[in-house]
């Protein structure tokens, strides 16, 4: 589905329909390139942290050069914390929506359980319209909970809730009136869902997973795609993953749908620089993190062994392109998305890896795969 | 150990091991025990059938069964569900056996519970009292699913790491072999009640280290603002008691 919709054509907005497209075959050179953002609060010139509002201003920024620079899709997550700026994606999308004109706006994820299906429709299919067809939706559980105190669900519920507002979302995609009933919304009978979008079979759809190998199932059952967040240890560890989501699609009657990736890092003109920009911001965002979550301080060594070995993407273009060849080679995937901010990271640093991963990261994997994929014809 | 006298494999270590919980952790744990030779039945929230097929590709060998299944057929038995379904776990059936609790009171799995999230819970404690009859050992809990998959190596290798286990004597005997089996050197540390020095917060929590360096971890948690707290709050509710 919609993963393939670049291959068509590289300027044309996305038209493809979800279930029907065909998936990126992997080592095709097909595959779809993302930038990912949080909303992380950079530091200006002088340290200091700049407004929630410069800060989605910045990103608005950096959806419009990754336009520019070839990046396929720009996709942005939301969080209800004060160090992340984006709680209300499909906003922030339009705003992008309406300065670019050919990368797909995305969100990365969209906290399906605390929101109401409908209305995540709605705002997305408006978002398509105003980008001529370039609004996808990946909808997850989400690695946070603020959104559940903040939105009155209870978080003994958590399963539930994503399970049965995934059930209602689907059905939407059908753009058809839908009659439905689940414990926590109401009941609705023979509802029409407007704006319809202009795809044949309704918004571009995605799931994230973060590890449960029940929530690979269920999105196999669904016949939607599949995107791993890749945080942590050896990036080939998921390659069970796929190969789970492949089997369960094939056995629940599905076609399985394209698979992605996403992983933290950062770009930069060497792999000095980029270390030395990356970690001590990663760092920050981390041990916020683990301090509510009981894990220790992140480590020069296990930061370095994870940029080494791990899912971290940090160094010169060469360096991350190497790495993302490798493990998409590896894991057989169809996108690979970077989260390309984490913690105060400074807002040139930001531009420069955003310009990087679209002009050179992204040309040279593209040419290190095809590459590959020929000597392995040959 | 268990006194059915279940076949063994190496250093005693029973030949079936039962998982309840086939999630991240579950499934990882499972794997390690395929690889170590074992027999491994495995259980998830509801009806096998549910599980079948993840474990036919994350744990190729493992059995799929139900909880009570599993706590009745495996001879020795891993705790790797949600900490907040304890109360599911069928006690009776758990008596007589070793059972090593890898879990960790999680708020955003398990809800707010400000019981277990106090400085005075001992969440391997609150397993065994649930499980009077078994023999409980808290292990596999402080290091990382992603470290636990990709971090074992043999015995002797330079960068085996160790995993840090709390229990009576004899049942951390055997625990302690299975881990040695798994990949990693054992390090015990006393009773179940020192457990409390690996749980989320402490300094050991996420530690994927040699023994060594674990060693200094566990031994200077009193040391730590965190331990504090948590020894001091533990010795105030011996005093109440």
């Amino acid at each position: 589905m919609s993963t393939s919709d670049q291959r068509q054509s590289q300027t044309e907005p996305a038209a493809a329909a979800p279930g029907t497209g065909p998936t990126t075959a992997p080592g095709t050179g097909t595959l779809t390139f993302g930038l990912n953002t949080f909303g992380d609060i950079p530091a200006d010139a002088s340290g200091e942290l700049i407004s929630h509002a410069a800060a989605l201003r910045a990103v608005l920024e950096e959806g419009v050069i990754a336009d520019q620079t070839g990046v396929d899709v720009f996709a942005v997550g939301e969080h209800h914390r004060e160090d992340f700026a984006i709680s209300s994606p499909e906003t922030l999308l339009a705003g992008i929506a309406a300065r670019t004109e050919r990368v797909r706006l995305a969100s990365a994820v969209t906290v399906l359980s605390s929101d109401d299906p409908v209305r995540v429709y709605q705002r997305f299919a408006t978002v398509d319209a105003i980008s001529n067809g370039r609004a996808e939706v990946i909808l997850g559980r989400g690695s946070f909970t603020e959104s559940f105190p903040l939105f009155g669900y209870d978080m003994a519920h958590y399963e539930e809730l994503f399970e049965e507002k995934l059930d209602l979302f689907v059905r939407l995609l059908d753009e058809e009136p839908v009659t439905w009933k689940g414990r926590h919304r109401p009941a609705l009978t023979n509802a029409s869902v407007f704006p319809t979008t202009e795809h044949e079979h309704g918004l571009p759809t995605w799931i994230g997973v973060g590890g449960s190998p029940q929530s690979v199932v269920r999105t196999a059952r669904y016949g939607l795609p599949l995107m791993l967040a890749i945080i942590g240890g050896e990036p080939t560890r998921f390659a069970p993953y796929v190969d789970l989501y492949k089997r369960a699609a094939t056995e629940l009657g599905q076609q399985p749908q394209a698979v992605g990736m996403h992983s933290h890092g950062l770009i930069a003109e060497t792999d000095e620089a980029a270390l030395a920009q990356h970690f001590a911001t990663y760092k920050t965002m981390m041990d916020r993190i683990g301090s509510q979550r009981g894990w220790p301080p992140l480590t020069k060594e296990a930061y370095l062994s994870e940029v080494r070995d791990g899912a971290l993407y940090v160094g010169s273009p060469r360096t991350v392109a190497e790495k993302i060849a490798r493990n998409v080679r590896a894991l057989g995937v169809d996108r690979f998305d970077l989260i390309h901010t984490a913690g105060p990271i400074s807002l040139e640093a930001r531009r420069t890896a955003v310009e990087l991963y679209g002009t050179q990261v992204i040309p040279m994997v593209r040419e290190m795969l095809a590459e590959s994929d020929g000597t392995a014809r040959a | 150990m268990s006194g059915q006298a279940p076949a063994t494999g190496s250093a005693g270590v029973p030949a079936r091991i039962g998982i309840i919980g086939a999630g991240k952790v579950g499934t990882v744990l499972a794997r390690l025990a395929l690889g170590a030779g074992h027999e491994v039945l495995i259980s998830g929230s509801g009806d096998p059938a549910k599980i079948s097929l993840i474990i036919s590709v994350l744990a190729p060998g493992a059995r799929a069964l139900t909880t009570a299944e599993v706590a009745r057929e495996a001879d020795l038995v891993i705790l790797a569900l949600p900490l907040s379904r304890l109360r599911t776990l069928p006690a009776e059936d758990l008596a007589g056996k070793v059972v090593i609790d890898a879990m960790n009171y999680w708020w955003e799995t398990d809800g707010e519970d400000p019981q277990l999230a106090g400085p005075a819970a001992s969440t391997s404690e609150l397993v065994q009292a649930h499980l009077p009859g078994a023999q409980v050992v808290k292990a596999f809990n402080h290091m990382g699913y992603h470290d636990l998959d990709e971090k074992g190596r043999p015995a002797g290798h330079p960068e085996r790491l160790a995993i840090a286990l709390a229990g009576p004597a004899g049942a951390v005997e055997v625990a302690s072999a299975l881990v040695e089996e798994m990949g990693f050197d054992a390090l015990p540390i006393g009773e179940l009640r020192e457990g409390v020095r690996l749980q989320p917060f402490s300094s050991a929590f996420g530690a994927a280290t040699a023994a060594g360096p674990l060693r200094e971890l566990i031994e200077g948690f009193g040391e730590t603002e965190r331990g504090r707290e948590v020894l001091a709050a533990l010795a105030e509710g011996e005093t109440g008691a």
